[in-house]
């Protein structure tokens, strides 16, 4: 920051420069310094942590590439790897389809007070209680519970789906599937119009007109969208302990049960910082793929 | 046109559909708990608030409300705080190093909460600042920060730069520039970012269940009792926590939704 602070120029970048006096410091500070503290600070200590050891299940500072060894020979923990990122992609790929025709029907097919009230409706789930919300799928999945209920009334079922795959889904869904739709529905909203109408009028079919004009034109906010719920999925701990029933594992049960059993914080260690970079990764080939190459549109 | 109406009813039935699906598990799950009988299993027995009386005397419970409503207010405090200077800093300022800046500013809440728990536990855990309710409340300001940020960011960003220069030049100082003309003109992406952060706070249950320890929050506590048995007791627990941060995130709407009428720049705050 001291470094960040000598260059500051005022009046909004006309390139004078300044001294950074009292003021500007007061305001630019606060957040280097507690980000730097608490979140940097503990993110650098996980690169480090990952090279230390365990012995007598007590740590000791070391410089052993040997937890990244351990971890990456063993099936299971490569088997979790590959299972998790295909959690993942499972989860953008379902939300972002079962995400589209609504916010479709909110960008084109409502008034616009009907508009702020959907994103109203949306908005406030997403910061609301995320963990109640996964909780009350339970009764309503499990074994005698009430879809399976309705489902005898119909004549058929039980079916199995608390502690499945399908469990998680649903769970993933309830996590992602308003932000999705949100961020679908601002790129859509965006669209401009006359593109449509212009494809209407030289013919093109409505169905024609969504993937040849409308997808490609809001192609930006479907990858950023698809990609925050790979992001939030990929490292989601609830849904696949609470309605997947924990088996098999994710990563993140495998982090959990790592420093459970045997206190192993290195190993633990090894697997956050797995993911952390595979989340760099992604993020930045979706930026690539949502802006990088984008000329190329139809 | 027969076929244009069809199709429009059939997409406003789907959004229906889709928000039924976020609203619907948490209406029953706020049904069942005044629900008499144990288990969750249609018909509804009969209606009672037992569960209610059973957590409002389960001393656990209790404290765990009280830990997370300090903590909420803390949070929301300081990461508005911080969220407003930073976005003020953006506003105003140019200087080298602004894109990492930034980044700090809006990264964390990317990273996985229980990887962001994890990395505190560890860390913390050495400077033994773990299990206190300030433990909490330092891990939950860097997750609720970027939250703060963008959306007084966003308020700035609809101010014209040459207000705040016209107060100059009319002779006030940054200081009053910043009392008569930035501070009003964002009071309500500020009293709008204070509920969000508490709301976010409130929910949060990942962190907390890591850097918390003994401290357990309200939703630390869902997450607990959901290790156990099956009760009601969850439900009872669950509608409280939902009932609290949706009012908290549907009042921070409300102030953000109402900014035009609120903002006369030159009152005093």
């Amino acid at each position: 920051m001291a470094a960040a602070a000598e260059g500051v120029t005022a009046g909004a970048g006309r390139g004078r420069r300044v001294r950074p006096d009292g003021y500007a410091l007061f305001w630019g500070l606060p957040l280097a310094v507690w980000q730097g503290v608490f979140f940097l600070a503990p993110l650098a200590f996980l690169v480090v942590m990952t090279f230390w050891s365990v012995k007598n299940f007590r740590l000791e500072a070391d410089f052993d590439t040997v937890n990244w060894v351990k971890m990456w020979s063993k099936g299971y923990v490569v088997d979790t790897y590959l299972r998790t990122l295909g959690y993942g992609a499972l989860a953008a790929a379902v939300c972002s389809l079962l995400a589209f025709p609504a916010a479709y029907a909110l960008a084109f097919k409502v008034s616009p007070a009907t508009r702020r009230l959907g994103v109203f409706l949306l908005i406030t789930p997403f910061f609301t209680s995320y963990i109640v919300r996964v909780y009350s799928w339970q009764p309503v999945l499990s074994e005698s519970g009430i879809l399976n209920t309705v489902f005898a009334h119909l004549g058929f079922g039980p079916v199995a789906m608390l502690n499945t795959l399908f469990g998680t889904v649903i769970g993933y869904l309830t996590l992602c599937l308003p932000l999705v739709i949100l961020l679908q529905l601002f790129s859509l909203a965006n669209v401009d119009r006359s593109l449509i109408e212009a494809a209407h009028n030289l013919g093109c079919g409505r169905i024609r007109t969504v993937f040849l004009v409308i997808v490609p034109s809001a192609k930006v906010g479907l990858i950023l969208a698809a990609t925050f719920a790979f992001i939030l999925c990929f490292g989601d701990f609830v849904s696949p302990v609470s309605l997947g029933g924990s088996k098999p594992p994710t990563l993140s049960i495998l982090i959990v049960d790592t420093v459970k059993q045997g206190n192993h914080w290195p190993r633990a260690a090894v697997v956050a910082l797995t993911m952390v970079v595979t989340l760099i990764v992604v993020a930045f080939t979706a930026l690539y793929f949502a802006y990088g190459h984008g000329r190329a549109r139809r | 046109m027969i076929l244009d109406r069809l199709i429009r009813r059939t997409l406003l039935g789907y959004v229906f559909v889709a928000l039924g699906f976020v609203f619907v598990p948490i209406a029953i799950s706020f049904i069942f708990s005044f629900n008499e009988g144990r288990f969750p299993i249609l018909p509804i027995e009969s209606f009672s608030t037992v569960w209610y009386e059973a957590i409002w005397n389960e001393a656990p419970v209790s404290r765990a409300f009280r830990f997370s409503i300090v903590i909420g207010l803390s949070v929301a405090a300081i990461s508005t705080f911080i969220g407003f200077a930073t976005a003020y800093t953006d506003f105003r300022y140019r200087f080298f190093g602004k894109n990492v800046y930034l980044a700090l500013a809006l990264l964390p809440p990317t990273i996985p909460v229980l990887i962001l728990g994890l990395i505190m536990l560890m860390f913390l855990g050495r400077v033994s600042l773990v299990g206190e309710p300030h433990s909490v409340i330092f891990a939950h300001v860097v997750y609720c920060t970027p939250f703060a940020m963008a959306l007084i960011r966003l308020r700035l960003s609809q101010m014209d730069p040459d207000l705040e220069r016209a107060a100059w030049n009319l002779g006030a100082t940054s200081w009053r520039a910043m009392r008569y003309v930035i501070l009003p003109f964002t009071m309500p992406a500020i009293f709008a970012a204070l509920f969000l952060t508490a709301a976010v706070s409130f929910d949060e249950f990942m962190i907390a269940f890591f850097v918390g320890g003994v401290t357990e929050t309200l939703p630390v506590r869902v997450l607990n009792m959901m290790q156990g048995q099956v009760s009601p007791r969850i439900n009872a627990v669950g509608s409280v926590v939902f009932a609290v941060s949706i009012t908290l995130v549907i009042l921070a709407q409300v102030f953000l939704l109402t900014r035009r009428g609120t903002s006369r720049v030159g009152a005093p705050v």
